[in-house]
């Protein structure tokens, strides 16, 4: 293993270009396949039956006239895989069918297998379900508040505890109580983060195939290959070295596909008592319910600076609704607080983060996850002390800037650090000082920044094996074979283990194959989540492909009789640095390794470090090798009349260490800062109260009703990339994929208040929303343009609308 | 199944087969003979035009376009994002006019020409639409692809120099999850530069 080469841009060839994607071409021509594209011989269908109620007792299942009916082949319910499941080995509480209760409209009871799917929906229709219904929770407060009368939606784990509470974490760092009493200025707010879901355009799709003797294959839209091989073995009581899940390209994901789900376990179950392959493809509704998308968080901030701006204390209370499952809740609700402690320095800092259960489908990582919420509320938070203290937003985030190779105030490791750069690139870009507090009423921009892990120090389950594993082959050809577990889902991680392979062995893109998606032939790699792949499998790829480089090397430098380290490979070539001219085709060169040295192979991985953490309980959560930065200014047009918000532009600066390919960087960039807007403006994952319908039901499961941005709705969007080399990652490369969602929300926030005077503490900026805080302002008379601040000192006074009461 | 709310396959299946269902349950057959014996009422003939290919199929009536292709002709190119005509995803050309082949009966093909992504290619190499979201990285998960470069290469034979603007309308049925559009734009401005450049040549040529 090895860590970060510190290669300047003048000693890279092909890192750091424009380059084509692998599979780009595939993808454009319709060859790229896809889990749904896949057909077996004698393929039968799946679907499985839904709760149509949020909370219920099952009092009794009767299949037998589904299983009557000609062309199924097998039912199933609970009792058939009476096995919890859950993507965090300590708070397994998901049956793959509900056993003797469901949580959730859309929570499953039973899966049927027929000849095609026609008849699996027939066959659902003559399943008869006995509920007895029990009283919901649909609102986290309430779920806060039960005491037992009505059975919880989770059992307690200790006796006389609120079973809806899935975790609780109260973490202080510094005297925070004190330095908050000594601020100058203290602004303290109310915010609500209205749940979202992912919506990637491919639903989710496994098949599985039992051979009958013992062994299971699995195809999966996963983003999570190992740990859907892990838990199909564990819940099916199988030999995990006679499973094999592979995945295909995966048609998004963005979080939605990053735990096992109710298809894999069923597909797998179906197959092994029909005897066929069984495919099963979510609906576009069973997508919304099986949702882990962004919690709806109710958050209450109290921050303090100094009258030169300097932050003092925060304090945060944050109330996570996690919906009827835990899925990475544990996760989220330590990430709420701890991932806020960057970009900028703060002196003392407390949260108090608790995640209830409630009878919804289940919340889960999306996208930035568990940051992006309170980093909505963050960033306002900072807008308004920078008003209050006269400064410009932006000289106000420099004054706290926390620099590079430091640790935060939860002792979070921050090596590289370009949020400087970030900044004056925005600034510039978006001509910052001619607009701010300037343009007409009802025009507006805003800032914000942020800050995002490169990957988790500690794995999901606990052990001391690499993170991520390669292993590279070279051909007699010139081919170099790279075997990748890593997980393609857009975002180019099989490209970039190509480019690697590319820079490091001299070799055209065009003679390197990545052969990826199959845990039967690659190494381990944990999956698409946490922005982890880049700086993980990039490492494990310069490893590998530097030991076959040496090889070569030193194969060609004896046969020249020169020294290895003169021998350069590159462009195809092997050549000589002191005479260029001395030069060989790389397959010759290949060809000379492969006599010396014997069939030419390597292994490479990388693993995180693991003593960089705090010591306290939850200091390892957090904790990651790399840490990107982001900042956004977005520029706004606010119609007061009618509520409607128009984004007109998002400038996007992100840090991404190195830009390997930027191409493909800039496409992160602008999709998250898309993302990061449908949020603010449109999304909602929300579910009907009594008096909308049915109680608990999803309010609009379809890409109709559930509003995300199309062309005509998305804002111009500008990236501009910020590389600070990080010391550590591939080529100094850090995330991109997540960091540049969050600041999106918040400086539309920001410019909303900037254009009109209104502060927005509640999402989404939708016109009702919108209007309703319009009026508000209207009423008290504070729908004005903002004043210019006017230096550094404390404006008594300065107009403040929404939720701000002012301390000191 | 949905839980709430009836699906369009249910309503098919309950409208055209439902009789046939219950009696073909009621007697004791294999259970393959049982579902063959469902089988050929539903079945209807629809000659197609795919690609330029002459194609017969028997498909039960209920088939939508999209199925066809998937399913009975293998062209899976087209995708099913959402199987109601919200997401894009399995738009088509037919007769030139982007269309969502999942909410178009297949009997209402017949007689005219459809082309999918697979048909954009020909002998001389990609189109240059895919060729330019190669180039620009457009396609990110690739799943909404096929259906933005059929709605972009309507909107090519419509115009050979379309405004940005222009691009934005054309794509508006198609949602992209990925990229945030602006490479998309990016790679079809680019297509299309190249498409004007190469009819140029043709021209001077003559």
């Amino acid at each position: 293993m090895i860590s970060g080469p510190h290669k300047s841009k003048s000693d890279l060839k092909l890192i750091g270009t424009p380059m084509r994607k692998i599979e780009g071409l595939d993808k454009s021509t319709g060859r790229a396949v896809y889990t749904d594209d896949i057909v077996l011989p004698g393929m039968l269908h799946g679907k499985i039956l839904r709760s149509p109620h949020p909370h219920a007792r099952i009092v009794s299942i009767d299949v037998s006239e589904a299983e009557k009916l000609e062309g199924v082949h097998a039912v199933i319910t609970g009792g058939d895989i009476p096995t919890k499941y859950g993507i965090i080995p300590w708070t397994a509480d998901e049956y793959p069918l509900c056993t003797d209760r469901v949580r959730y409209i859309g929570d499953g009871v039973a899966a049927v297998a027929a000849m095609d799917e026609d008849l699996a929906i027939r066959a659902l229709e003559l399943i008869r379900v006995e509920y007895e219904e029990l009283p919901a929770f649909l609102d986290p407060y309430e779920s806060l508040a039960a005491d037992g009368s009505t059975p919880y939606v989770h059992e307690p784990r200790k006796e006389g505890g609120n079973g809806n509470v899935t975790k609780q974490v109260q973490l202080e760092f510094g005297e925070v109580d004190e330095l908050m009493a000594e601020s100058d200025v203290i602004v303290e707010g109310k915010y609500f983060f209205e749940g979202s879901t992912h919506t990637p355009i491919e639903p989710h799709c496994a098949i599985g195939l039992w051979d009958g003797v013992g062994k299971l294959t699995v195809w999966s839209a996963t983003q999570v290959p190992h740990y859907l091989h892990r838990e199909l073995a564990r819940v099916l009581e199988l030999d995990p070295a006679r499973v094999r899940v592979l995945q295909p390209l995966v048609g998004g994901a963005f979080g939605g596909k990053s735990e096992p789900f109710d298809l894999e376990f069923c597909v797998a179950k179906l197959s092994m008592l029909a005897a066929r392959p069984v495919k099963i493809l979510y609906t576009r509704e069973e997508v919304f319910y099986a949702h882990r998308g962004r919690h709806p968080f109710h958050m209450k901030y109290q921050m303090g600076c100094t009258k030169d701006g300097k932050l003092t204390s925060v304090n945060a209370e944050l109330l996570l609704d996690g919906g009827a499952y835990a899925s990475f809740g544990l996760v989220t609700t330590y990430y709420a607080g701890q991932l806020l402690c960057a970009p900028y320095s703060m002196p003392a800092y407390r949260f108090d983060s608790t995640r209830l259960y409630t009878n919804k489908p289940a919340c889960g990582p999306k996208r930035g996850h568990g940051s992006v919420q309170p980093r909505f509320a963050f960033e306002i938070q900072i807008d308004k002390l920078s008003e209050k203290v006269g400064l410009d937003p932006f000289e106000f985030r420099r004054r706290n800037f926390i620099g590079s190779n430091t640790r935060t105030v939860n002792e979070l490791r921050i090596t590289s650090n370009g949020f400087l750069e970030c900044l004056e690139s925005v600034e510039r870009a978006s001509r910052w000082r001619r607009k701010f507090r300037r343009l007409p009423f009802g025009q507006g921009v805003g800032v914000a920044g942020s800050t995002y892990i490169s990957g988790t120090n500690y794995p999901i389950y606990p052990n001391d094996m690499p993170q991520s594993g390669v292993q590279m082959q070279i051909d007699r050809s010139g081919r170099v074979s790279v075997f990748s577990g890593a997980s393609e889902i857009g975002q180019g991680c099989d490209s970039m283990v190509a480019y690697v392979a590319a820079e490091e062995l001299g070799v055209p893109l065009e003679y390197v194959r990545v052969l990826r998606g199959d845990t039967d032939f690659t190494p381990v790699d944990l999956g698409a989540y946490s922005s982890r792949v880049t700086f993980m499998l990039g490492n494990a790829a310069i490893d590998a492909a530097s030991k076959l480089r040496e090889m070569v090397q030193k194969a060609v430098a004896e046969e020249w009789e020169v020294e290895a380290k003169e021998v350069l490979l590159v462009g195809g070539m092997a050549m000589w640095a002191s005479d260029t001219e001395r030069q060989m085709p790389i397959r010759e060169a290949f060809n000379l390794a492969e006599s010396r040295f014997g069939t030419l192979g390597a292994t490479g991985w990388y693993n995180t470090p693991k003593d960089v953490h705090g010591e306290y309980r939850g200091g390892t959560i957090g904790a990651s090798p790399a840490y990107s930065f982001t900042a956004h200014v977005a520029e706004v047009e606010v119609d007061v009349e009618t509520g409607v918000v128009e984004v007109e532009k998002i400038w996007i600066a992100h840090d991404c260490g190195r830009a390997l390919n930027p191409v493909l960087v800039e496409g992160q960039m602008e999709g998250s800062a898309y993302m990061g807007f449908g949020e603010a403006l449109m999304e909602e994952q929300i579910f009907k109260s009594s008096e909308q319908g049915r109680a608990g039901l999803h309010n609009a499961p379809s890409l109709l009703d559930y509003r995300i941005p199309t062309s005509l709705d998305t804002p111009e969007l500008e990236s501009l990339i910020v590389e600070s080399i990080d010391p550590e990652g591939p080529y100094g490369a850090k995330e991109a994929g997540e960091g540049p969602l969050h600041p999106s929300i918040p400086a539309i926030a920001n410019a909303i208040y900037d254009a009109i005077g209104v502060r927005v503490d509640r999402l989404p900026f939708s016109p009702p929303n919108m209007w309703r805080a319009i009026e508000g302002a209207r009423e008290a008379g504070t729908l004005v343009k903002p004043s210019i601040p006017d230096g550094s000192q404390v404006v008594p006074g300065a107009p403040h609308a929404g939720t701000i009461s002012s301390g000191s | 199944m949905a839980p709430s709310g009836l699906s369009r396959a249910k309503l098919t299946y309950d409208g055209a087969w439902a009789p046939l269902v219950g009696f073909s349950s009621t007697v004791a057959a294999p259970r393959l003979a049982g579902h063959l014996f469902i089988m050929p009422a539903a079945i209807q003939i629809v000659r197609l035009n795919v690609n330029g290919d002459l194609r017969e199929i028997g498909v039960p009536m209920h088939f939508t376009l999209l199925e066809a292709l998937r399913y009975e002709l293998g062209l899976t190119g087209s995708k099913q994002g959402c199987d109601k005509g919200d997401c894009g995803a399995c738009t088509v050309i037919l007769d030139g006019r982007p269309t969502l082949s999942c909410i178009t009966p297949v009997c209402e093909a017949e007689g005219h020409s459809v082309i999918t992504v697979e048909g954009l290619a020909d002998v001389d190499g990609p189109h240059a639409l895919q060729d330019a979201f190669d180039l620009h990285g457009a396609a990110q998960c690739g799943f909404c692809t096929p259906g933005i470069l059929c709605s972009a290469a309507a909107l090519l034979e419509q115009t050979t120099s379309p405004s940005r603007t222009e691009i934005k309308e054309a794509l508006a049925g198609n949602l992209c999850r990925c990229t945030g559009y602006s490479k998309i734009y990016d790679a079809v401005m680019s297509a299309a530069q190249r498409l004007q450049v190469e009819a140029h040549l043709d021209g001077s040529r003559r």
